[in-house]
């Protein structure tokens, strides 16, 4: 059975018609066309299709499109300001934070929802902050340095 | 011109810079384009129906009701994939690991796939689809299946490599050995001998992305293909070559890839699309589940390699041997012949013997991953190298770097050394703080070495100047971790012209000649290469610009500093012409500038690494927390060197996953029972700390720059440093990879009782 959603996806006020039984990754990607969330695993292990829904981190794979109904979503399409990269895009691209890229926009969501919560998290902090979300190419080294360096511009230190 | 690829020493403007990467703000702003993210207009979903069986008969296969289901539009099996792989076996068993043909070798081979209007129909489907299977005897252990009491894959598999030739079939493939000198006279000669059996598990390179393409074939034989992939040109080849396609008929643009380590390198599901969209005539997406990844796709090898390495009491090593027997999923590999090759490639040794037996199993076909081989045979080796050490009361450092190999030493797989890094790595790792940290209780350190041959291969790159001045070079390699940036710097430094004018761009088959894939870390050493010999023939076409515009002689030409200049007194008065201004007046001077270089790019220099690691073993639960790593290798030259460390990270990491944690496991009914990133955990980010890197640059004479493949190499040695450092920790020596929680309790436990 199709459904007409309703939400705001990144500000932006968008209707969209979906299975009940689709997840939210598959409808925002399929449906509204955003591709940014990826799915890795479609069991919430990899993190790789993070998002916000009304602020709160969750694996679009896990959500059912029709949870969108009135709800603000917010993707990684979303992060920039027009041509102003949010701090984190910027230094995850600034420290080498990516090599393949599939798993970056869910860590610069996951970031982003942490730093939100704890503008001043320790390595430990940030080590288990992103702990939901996998990253097979780089060793997560230069993915902490990233949001660390940029927490502290956040801050303004 | 002539293409010398010999080190020149050259000093360096872009080279060695840390520029930021050309693809940076597509990746972190989600516009970058990876396998799943393609759609055509009318297109179907794909889905595979897989074997639930680890070994079976397939007697019939009735697709009636699935293709009466209403939104069905194909449905496929190995019928329409007949064998045109002419007596190339290599092949055939690609075609047949794409699609079973009487039998299915694996939990998780495909036996039909379906094409419908969406995926939930596709789903359908293929519940409806009835498979008859005469369920066979299955065998998923290394070691059993070399029993002669074991179920017999293949009733034609006779072991190659042994004479006299064995007349009885077994699921030993092949036989391969390596070495030289006399391995029991130096037995005799040795003082301290150690001996030990090791045992490594399988596992799966874990990219990220799961395979993903968008097929589409017409009537007339025409087909385009989007797909993440190590290798658009050998995926096309491939592809065309089990279809019956001509190979410039099907057009391949490989897609941004989410990691690939080997696993990349072969098709698995696009021929199984292109025949869907064949037989539909509409375009097909599919994109395998995480779950089919790790069940029909990757994984490497699980080994069993027994080591036997004797030395004199001043440590010098008088003999070593090893044989190992690496499972290769139901089809033969050259995985136990690498591991044989590798095994002792480290050591300048007179006397080395290495054995290595292939043998099929009923477990998906194994992929390269990520200098392939080469860690297990290292693990085995670099295990028994510490034991020594420690049995001849020496450091574990002086005592490799006694045996180290060095150039002039004829290397335990064959040839002769070049100028190589294993000593500077060593010395380095000697002389690195991490290795003068004091440890605390249950800690421990290990160390290890490890190498790896690195590859060079078919290689072309096109290089073309627009009308304002600024640089297209296409290139045929996938770019897997920031390539592009480096072959960027490497076009700027030969064009004398800033980063920012270069742009680099991964060509689709169709407008590039073909290139091998991105393996054997080849990606910046050839195509590297093949961008310094491209932008030299654009070099010259620009001297001719000029010579021709100033009506003199070439040979009075010189290009400095993105700049052409006339030489000598006489022309004094001519300004310098800068590549902007020849590239506006082209059309007046001949046309388009450009130029091109097709090579097989060979001499990669081989490429060697020290790893140091510290661990903290918790006696209670034997739960590994890696405290502190540090990663030494040789790059020859670094391009780049924040993705040269990347690299080095990277693979520190796979390997850390791989020493402590991932494994297959298999149930007795023969099925994979963790095929999930759940229960097969890869490290996440709590689990490793900062990961140290040092670059050491012993320039590969073969190269212009002294690049050497830096990609695999860094996986090689962690499986060993982390097992010597839990060995020390706890005690105990570990013979059993993955070093998992309940292996090392077992040990504890073991030598307590003993």
């Amino acid at each position: 059975m199709s459904v007409k959603v309703s939400t705001t996806i990144n500000g932006d006020q968008i209707d969209f018609i979906c299975e009940t039984d689709e997840t939210l990754l598959d409808a925002l990607r399929s449906r509204v066309g955003l591709t940014g969330a990826k799915e890795g695993c479609g069991t919430g292990d990899c993190g790789a299709c993070s998002i916000t829904i009304d602020g709160r981190l969750i694996c679009s794979c896990l959500a059912l499109g029709v949870e969108a109904e009135g709800r603000e979503i917010e993707t990684v399409e979303g992060m920039a300001n027009g041509d102003q990269l949010h701090p984190l895009q910027r230094k995850f691209i600034e420290h080498a934070a990516l090599q393949c890229g599939i798993c970056t926009p869910g860590f610069l969501i996951a970031a982003r929802a942490l730093l939100k919560k704890n503008p001043d998290p320790n390595e430990e902090e940030i080590r288990f902050g992103l702990a939901g979300n996998l990253c097979r190419c780089t060793g997560y080294d230069k993915i902490v340095r990233a949001v660390q360096d940029a927490a502290k511009e956040m801050r303004g230190a | 011109m002539s293409m010398d690829t010999s080190f020149t020493n050259q000093k360096f403007k872009s080279v060695g810079t840390r520029p930021l990467r050309p693809d940076g703000i597509d990746k972190v702003t989600g516009r970058a384009k990876f396998g799943a993210d393609a759609s055509a207009p009318g297109q179907l979903i794909g889905r595979i129906l897989r074997s639930p069986h680890p070994h079976a008969r397939i007697r019939k296969i009735d697709a009636s009701r699935a293709e009466r289901l209403p939104g069905v539009k194909a449905v496929v099996t190995a019928a329409d994939m007949p064998d045109l792989t002419d007596g190339d076996k290599s092949m055939f068993d690609v075609l047949e690991n794409c699609m079973a043909r009487t039998t299915a070798f694996y939990d998780g081979h495909a036996v039909a796939a379906v094409a419908a209007i969406d995926a939930k129909t596709a789903r359908e489907a293929l519940k409806l689809i009835k498979v008859d299977y005469e369920i066979l005897p299955h065998v998923t252990d290394v070691d059993e299946a070399m029993k002669s009491s074991a179920p017999v894959l293949h009733s034609k598999m006779f072991t190659e490599g042994v004479e006299p030739k064995s007349k009885k079939a077994s699921n030993i493939a092949k036989r391969t050995e390596f070495g030289h000198g006399d391995v029991a006279t130096g037995f005799q000669e040795a003082e301290v001998v150690v001996s030990r059996s090791f045992k490594t598990e399988q596992t799966h390179q874990g990219y990220i992305e799961p395979h993903a393409c968008l097929a589409s074939v017409g009537p007339d034989g025409h087909g385009e293909l989007w797909v993440c992939t190590q290798g658009h040109f050998v995926y096309r080849n491939q592809c065309a070559q089990l279809l019956g396609m001509d190979v410039s008929k099907l057009r391949v643009t490989a897609s941004e890839i989410g990691g690939g380590f080997g696993g990349k390198t072969h098709v698995w599901c696009e021929p199984v699309a292109l025949a869907l969209s064949r037989k539909a005539n509409r375009p097909v997406k599919l994109v395998m589940t995480r779950e089919e990844v790790f069940r029909a796709s990757g994984p490497t090898n699980a080994t069993s390699i027994d080591v036997k390495i004797g030395a004199k009491k001043d440590g010098t090593i008088v003999a070593a041997e090893a044989t190992l027997r690496y499972s290769g999923g139901p089809y033969l590999g050259a995985w136990a012949e690498l591991g044989a090759m590798t095994s002792f490639a480290c050591y300048d040794l007179k006397n080395v013997k290495t054995v290595g037996y292939e043998v099929v199993v009923n477990r998906p076909k194994t992929a390269a991953y990520r200098a392939p081989s080469a860690p297990m045979a290292a693990f085995a080796v670099e295990s028994v190298v510490d034991e020594l050490a420690h049995k001849l009361g020496m450091d574990p450092v002086e005592f490799r770097l006694k045996n180290a190999a060095r150039e002039g030493t004829k290397s335990s797989y064959g040839p002769v050394y070049g100028p190589i890094g294993i000593g500077p790595t060593l010395e380095a790792a000697k002389n690195h703080p991490h290795m003068q940290a004091p440890l605390g209780k249950n800690q421990g350190r290990g160390m290890a070495c490890g190498f790896w041959f690195n590859f060079g291969g078919q290689t072309c790159t096109d290089i073309n100047v627009g009308v304002d001045g600024t640089v297209t070079v296409t290139v045929g390699t996938i770019d897997v971790g920031g390539s592009r940036a480096s072959l960027t710097l490497i076009a700027a430094e030969e064009l004398g012209v800033p980063y920012e004018q270069v742009k680099v761009v991964i060509g689709d088959t169709g407008t590039i000649g073909h290139n091998d894939m991105t393996d054997g870390s080849r990606g910046t050493f050839s195509s590297g290469m093949a961008t310094v010999f491209a932008a030299r023939n654009a070099i010259k076409v620009l001297r001719e610009r000029a010579s021709k515009t100033w009506d003199i002689p070439l040979d009075e030409v010189v290009w400095e500093d993105g700049q052409a200049k006339a030489l000598g007194e006489s022309h004094g008065n001519l300004a310098p012409m800068s590549l902007k201004e020849i590239a506006a007046a082209a059309g007046n001077t001949g046309g388009p500038i450009a130029g091109h270089n097709e090579i097989v790019a060979d001499g990669a220099g081989v490429s060697f690494a020290t790893h140091i690691c510290d661990v903290e073993v918790d006696p209670e639960t034997g739960k590994t927390n890696i405290l502190r790593y540090t990663v030494i290798q040789d790059a020859g030259k670094a391009v780049h060197p924040t993705y040269v460390e990347g690299q080095y990270q990277g693979g520190a990491a796979q390997g850390i996953g791989w020493a402590l944690n991932e494994e297959y496991i298999y149930g007795k009914d023969g099925r994979l029972q963790n095929a999930g990133f759940l229960d097969y955990r890869i490290p996440v980010c709590s689990d490793l700390p900062f990961i140290d890197t040092v670059i050491l640059e012993i320039p590969n004479p073969n190269h212009p720059y002294g690049v050497r493949g830096v990609g695999e190499t860094s996986i090689v040695p962690p499986l060993a440093a982390v097992g010597n450092a839990v060995s020390n920790a706890a005690g105990v020596r570990m013979t059993h990879v993955p070093m998992s929680p309940p292996r090392i309790l077992k040990a504890i436990d073991g030598a307590r009782t003993n």
